[in-house]
């Protein structure tokens, strides 16, 4: 029969450690999947936008309602608290963790202001009546958009709790592990952004 | 007068007395019998003092063997609500005929099938197949604990909070007439207005979020916490099919949540993306919920399959035949699930080329499922079988599954499923595989391994009788089915008019009485069991002559599983230690590093179930502070850094020399 | 391990095994085999399997030729399964004993390549019968052997799923009905089939496998009755309340029958307007068969559009305009055009799937006294007055106010 043996020949095959069995963390690995399944959701929300984008209901159509410029805003201030989470991230490298607190903030108030933008272009539209009972393609539109909105609080709030607890604790090794895990979900919601910011507007607007 | 309707409307949402069914006799006995069960049980925990017990050794515990326990409690105990909702289906169906009514009017039954649908999936199936998987998986690749433990004992709760959701929509209010996938538009907020539906969507979310994450953990935890020398080609055929299942459950849970989701919004929003107006198209619902729906078939039967090749394998005393074509026929099954979907729903029109593919590509999904019988066949070819109870379920299985897959192959000829689509034929097969594939291993799990959880084996009179009433049972429940399917009759309808078929409705009542008596049988094996526990008492942790690492150790095994971790030479790594002789080491125990207890998942799954309480009936201001308070104790949580602790070495050294002098005093 | 013992134990003994019937589960296996024959006894009519109409006929045959196909695998593992279990029982000493025989690459070859090769041997039959027998192709043929005439011009019957009850419409002669549908034997038909509320599918077992019908959108289904008679039509997929009862018969008529129905239908039948029809739309349960000698102008074209309603916009309108870019911002009269789903509510009718609170009557409860069928010409089992209509409002679901 095939035995496989790790032990050379010759020697008492070893069937336990002695020592303590130290596995390797698995929580970047969990987080990475719960971020996966994550995208599974946005993958469902494009899907349904892709189906029901062209739906107007005889209303208004991409063309009509957004405004390119104030959304290339937006991408911007995103796409900057994501370079300044990264700079936060390579403070904590070094220790630093009065720079890495203070990314942190920048890394806040930009995400803050992406926030803001978004909301007032929500309501701009429902004030227009575009809100999204008026048709499928405003419902996806809001549904997509409104849930990568949502998961950017999520991230907001994510980000003043770890400061909190980086003021309390400092860098060790647990908060380390849980600025990787906002960094994953910080940069994630960036590359959703660009597809949101690709696929819905760019194309809505230049088709 | 207003302000006053206001007020209340405020305070109790859409929810009044009315809601209340009491003046429906049927459901006035339940309720009565769950009251004075309930009262029962808590009685017996205050007299026996057992509240500080429950609350640090069951609730709290984040240990993945009570927590798998717990698992497969919520399954027998939603198993028993399922079944009561089968037996008022079917004697209803039996009796239903011309002038007769029956004694359910639509509205009751409607709310009936959906019950025993969602039911038997979400609240049967899948915490069964959880917890075997939680309580098995990391003692055979041995571990200490799964990957992330308080996450496992908060995915319990929230699946628990699910069950709980749909339990109160029997004795507050109604429950969804819109069938178990609820598909729109008949499920939109137009056609369904009422609570039914928001019932249903809740219960499934909340338990959604449990199994989503106790998918990750359980990933993680067969990637990352294997014992060393532990390769993936010497995984467990268990472990195997659990990885894959639980590769099913993130990449198809997270769509079911999403679709959910949309139909909330739907309902709560008023947005279009399911309604036939404004431009809605309930025909994505479909194609979406069945995008999760069928992986969701694969996620139930692959640990099923799992189950039966440990089984198999340990019975025959034999090495299971074909290790790596097994394991490549369950990497093949995962993969190909989800590129079925469409089979669900070929009478929609989809057109051939489209029918056809998702016919064939169904159709390919049998040659790896053959395979995998196959090889428990010659599993069994020049194996020394012995017929204990998880054997006689397999052999059940083997004969009763082949043909429900021979059904559903039917099934996904597209021509063919335009005559039997929707009819009995196609309950008759899901019932085949799902009874005759799921619940079967589930059964054949629960008996061999339940000398491993509480340390004596299940009384086998009991078992066989409960076997052989559900074997046969199963058959004259749903052949007749099959039968009236091929007599062109349709699903989930209340009342008949051609009294030929009444015959065939009353002899799969018979064996719907007849699975009654098998559960009957099961429950009392298990009051028999404990009973008679010393005489079934097993002290050498192998009862069954096992090869995999779960029986190296002791039963009930110690919370830490293992004093030291084991290293894996060889594919069954405890039959391998046995042939060379491995001796227990009985000195040179260390502190072993453990999780703590933590009662945040229990108080999360509390809440979500006020939360959802509060949507479902409109009561804002409960739903809002339930959500409040849920977002703080999550943070609150993240506060705790103090998580884990050492189990000392004279702790170890106590409960291993236990096990010596038992293991001496064996004769 | 030699392939050449495990294939020649499959070979002979398995005739054996079918003669030796004291195996463990043989005794659910005969039963299975018991369930046709007692379906002799009792008389059933297994109408999937006896049908009437080429279409379902063809599809009869291909259900026979794929169990058969299916049943070359099938038997044989059920049967080496229970032979298996039986000769390799542990108290049968002089069974071999291997217990570290697991592997042997013919063998697995085999065991992949059997089943592989029914698969394709399926496959190609699914391939091409998916195609001759797609709902949306016209006819070749009307019986085997038997092409259809190139100056036949199929039956046009226009199908709506009501809640719950068939309308069917028959534009060649100008005629409509409620729960009764007639074809002439062995002329092809052409069903064009929609719904009004929810989904439901139409089902003829006897002549040909069902399509949904689907609100706001139309499929078709072709199909031809090779034999007269009288059969069940049904819905079968899941619909509400009346779903139960959403039954019809099919009449298969002679040529020189078909003619004297429609003309009893033209005799006794009354006029179907809009505002008949907007009538006959609303829910109710246990319609009896209604003729109509005419009917409005169109009338299919808007149900089907979902516009049958006064002042409603037709969803190919809708379409049309959705194709050119939409209507702009200044277009919120068209959302309230385009509302349809929430006319059951307004109307003060219980919706389809409707529970507590939303239903006006106790949770699970018999259905009230107030609910029986009014007296008079209208039998139907009515669902109004159940629920509280209130003005609704155009942005939230229903229900919300509903309460």
């Amino acid at each position: 029969m095939m035995h496989t043996d790790t032990a050379p020949p010759g020697t008492e095959p070893v069937f336990h450690l002695e020592e303590e069995h130290h596995p390797e963390g698995s929580t970047l690995l969990g987080f990475w999947l719960y971020l996966m399944s994550d995208c599974l959701i946005f993958a469902v929300l494009f899907a349904t936008y892709g189906v029901l984008g062209r739906n107007y209901a005889a209303g208004p159509s991409p063309k009509d309602l957004f405004d390119l410029p104030l959304v290339a805003l937006n991408t911007a201030m995103l796409l900057f608290s994501s370079i300044t989470y990264g700079f936060a991230m390579l403070a904590m490298d070094k220790g630093r963790q009065a720079a890495t607190q203070g990314w942190l903030a920048v890394t806040g108030l930009f995400g803050l202001a992406f926030l803001g933008i978004e909301l007032y272009e929500f309501s701009h539209l429902i004030h227009e009546g575009a809100g999204p009972q008026r048709s499928a393609f405003l419902s996806a539109f809001f549904t997509l958009v409104g849930t990568h909105g949502l998961h950017v609080t999520c991230g907001l709030i994510w980000l003043v709790v770890l400061m909190v607890q980086v003021g309390q604790r400092g860098l060790i090794p647990e908060n380390q592990r849980r600025l990787m895990c906002l960094s994953m979900f910080w940069h994630f919601l960036d590359v959703i952004w660009i597809g949101v910011f690709t696929f819905v507007y760019l194309m809505g607007v230049l088709q | 007068m207003f302000s006053n309707l206001d007020l209340q409307k405020f305070v109790f949402g859409r929810f009044t007395l009315a809601d209340i069914p009491y003046h429906e006799p049927i459901l006035l006995v339940t309720f009565a019998g769950v009251a004075l069960g309930g009262l029962a049980v808590v009685g017996a925990i205050t007299y026996y003092r057992f509240w500080g017990s429950l609350w640090r050794d069951w609730v709290t515990s984040v240990d993945h063997k009570k927590i798998g326990i717990m698992y497969v409690i919520l399954a027998l105990v939603m198993l028993l609500r399922g079944f009561a909702d089968a037996l008022l289906m079917r004697s209803q169906q039996a009796i239903a005929f011309g002038s007769n009514e029956g004694y359910l009017p639509p509205h009751h039954y409607d709310q009936i099938f959906t019950a025993h649908g969602v039911i038997m999936i979400f609240f049967v199936a899948m915490p069964f197949v959880t917890g075997l998987m939680n309580y098995v998986v990391p003692l055979q690749i041995g571990a200490r604990d799964v990957s992330f433990p308080f996450l496992n004992n908060f995915s319990f709760w929230m699946t628990t909070a699910g069950a709980i959701i749909i339990m109160i929509s029997l004795f507050v209010g109604e429950f969804s007439r819109a069938t178990w996938l609820g598909y729109p538009p008949l499920s939109g907020a137009d056609m369904s207005p009422g609570v039914g539906v928001d019932y249903w969507i809740w219960g499934l979310q909340v338990a959604g979020i449990g199994t989503l994450l106790s998918g990750v953990n359980l990933i993680a935890t067969i990637v990352k916490m294997r014992a060393p020398g532990m390769t993936m080609m010497k995984l467990p055929v268990f472990v195997w099919t659990s990885l894959c299942t639980n590769v099913l459950i993130v990449a198809a849970f997270p769509i079911l949540t999403a679709v959910l989701a949309l139909l909330t919004l739907d309902r709560y929003v008023g947005t279009h993306f399911f309604t036939n107006d404004l431009g809605g198209n309930p025909m994505m619902y479909f194609n979406l919920i069945w995008i999760w729906g069928h992986p969701e078939v694969y996620i139930l039967i692959l640990p099923a399959f799992g189950i039966f090749s440990e089984v198999t394998s340990t019975y025959c005393g034999k090495r299971l035949f074909g290790y790596a074509s097994m394991v490549y026929a369950t990497v093949v099954i995962t993969i190909l699930s989800y590129l079925v979907w469409l089979h669900h729903f070929f009478t929609m029109g989809s057109g051939a080329n489209v029918n056809s593919f998702f016919g064939i590509t169904t159709m390919i999904i049998s040659i790896p499922t053959g395979a995998k019988i196959f090889n428990w066949l010659f599993t069994m070819y020049r194996g020394r079988i012995r017929f204990e109870l998880p054997m006689l379920w397999t052999v059940g299985f083997m004969v009763t599954f082949v043909i429900g897959g021979m059904t559903g192959v039917l099934l996904a000829v597209p021509p063919a499923d335009f005559v039997l689509h929707n009819s009995l034929f196609l309950i008759a097969h899901f019932h085949n595989v799902i009874i005759g594939g799921v619940l079967f291993g589930m059964f054949a799990g629960v008996a061999y391994w339940f000398p491993k959880a509480f340390g004596f084996k299940l009384d086998p009179f009991w078992g066989k009788m409960s076997f052989w009433f559900w074997l046969v049972g199963f058959y004259f429940a749903f052949m007749p089915l099959y039968v009236l399917g091929l007599m062109g009759v349709t699903r989930r309808a209340q009342h008949f008019d051609d009294p030929s078929l009444q015959i065939w409705f009353v002899i799969a009542a018979f064996g719907a009485v007849l699975i009654l008596c098998g559960i009957l049988s099961f429950i009392v094996q298990l009051v028999v069991s404990v009973r008679n526990r010393e005489a079934l008492r097993d002290v050498t942790g192998d009862p069954w002559g096992g090869r995999t690492l779960e029986w190296s150790t002791s039963s009930p095994p110690p919370d830490y599983n293992f004093a030291f971790t084991p290293v894996i030479h060889d594919l069954d790594a405890w039959h391998d230690m046995k042939n060379r002789g491995y001796a227990r080491p009985l000195t040179g125990y260390r502190p072993i590093h453990m999780p703590k207890n933590t009662g945040t998942g229990a108080i999360l799954g509390a809440l979500s179930v006020v939360f959802a309480f509060g949507m479902i009936w409109y009561i804002w201001w409960m739903a809002a502070l339930a959500f409040v308070a849920m977002f703080v104790v999550t943070v609150v949580h993240t506060f705790n850094y103090n998580r884990d602790y050492h189990i000392p070495a004279d702790a170890v050294v106590r409960i291993e020399n236990q096990r010596t002098a038992a293991l001496a005093g064996r004769v | 391990m030699s392939i050449a013992a495990a294939t020649s134990a499959l070979a002979t003994r398995a005739g054996r095994a079918i003669r030796s019937r004291s195996l463990r589960g043989s005794r659910t296996l005969r039963g299975a085999l018991l369930l046709p024959l007692f379906c002799l006894l009792a008389g059933c009519n297994m109408v999937v399997m006896q049908p009437s109409g080429d279409v379902a006929m063809q599809q009869r045959n291909l259900v026979l030729a794929s169990t058969g196909l299916m049943l070359l695998i099938i038997v044989p593992v059920i049967v080496l399964t229970l032979l298996f279990a039986w000769h390799y029982r542990a108290s049968n000493k002089s069974a071999t004993y291997d217990p570290d025989w697991h592997h042997s690459t013919q063998l697995e070859v085999v065991i992949w390549a059997a089943p592989l090769v029914i698969i394709i041997a399926l496959g190609a039959l699914t391939w091409i019968s998916t195609h001759t027998l797609d709902p949306f192709r016209p006819l070749a043929r009307i019986e085997p052997g038997r092409p259809v005439p190139a100056e036949t011009k199929p039956l046009e019957v226009e199908v709506v799923a009501l809640d719950w009850k068939w309308l069917f419409f028959y534009p060649e002669y100008g005629v409509a009905t409620v729960n009764e549908l007639a074809a002439p034997v062995n002329r092809p038909i052409t069903f064009k089939i929609t719904a009004s509320s929810v989904m439901n599918a139409f089902y003829v077992p006897a002549l040909a496998g069902m399509i949904y019908a689907m609100p706001g959108m139309e499929t078709k289904l072709h199909a031809v009755i090779n034999k007269a008679g009288v059969y069940e039509g049904l819905s079968s997929h899941y619909s509400g309340s009346g779903f139960s009862r959403m039954n019809f018969k099919f009449h298969g008529l002679d040529a020189g029958g078909f003619d004297a129905w429609v003309a009893k239908v033209k005799a006794e039948g009354k006029d179907l307007s809009r505002e008949a029809y907007l009538e006959l739309e609303r829910p109710s349960e246990r319609e009896p068969v209604r003729y109509y000698a005419s009917f409005a102008h169109g009338l299919f074209g808007s149900i089907s559009n979902m516009c049958a309603f006064p002042g409603k916009m037709c969803m190919n309108e809708m379409m049309k305009i959705d194709a050119a870019g939409g209507a702009g911002v200044h277009s919120h009269e068209n959302r309230e055009r385009l509302r349809y789903d929430n006319r059951h509510v307004q109307q003060g009718d219980e919706a389809p799937g409707a529970t507590v609170p939303a239903t006006g009557r106790a949770p699970r409860s018999e259905p009230q006294p107030g609910d029986t069928p009014p007296a008079g010409d209208h039998q139907g089992h009515d669902h109004r007055g159940h629920s509280t209509p209130g003005p609704n409002d155009s942005v939230a679901p229903a229900q919300r106010n509903n309460n």
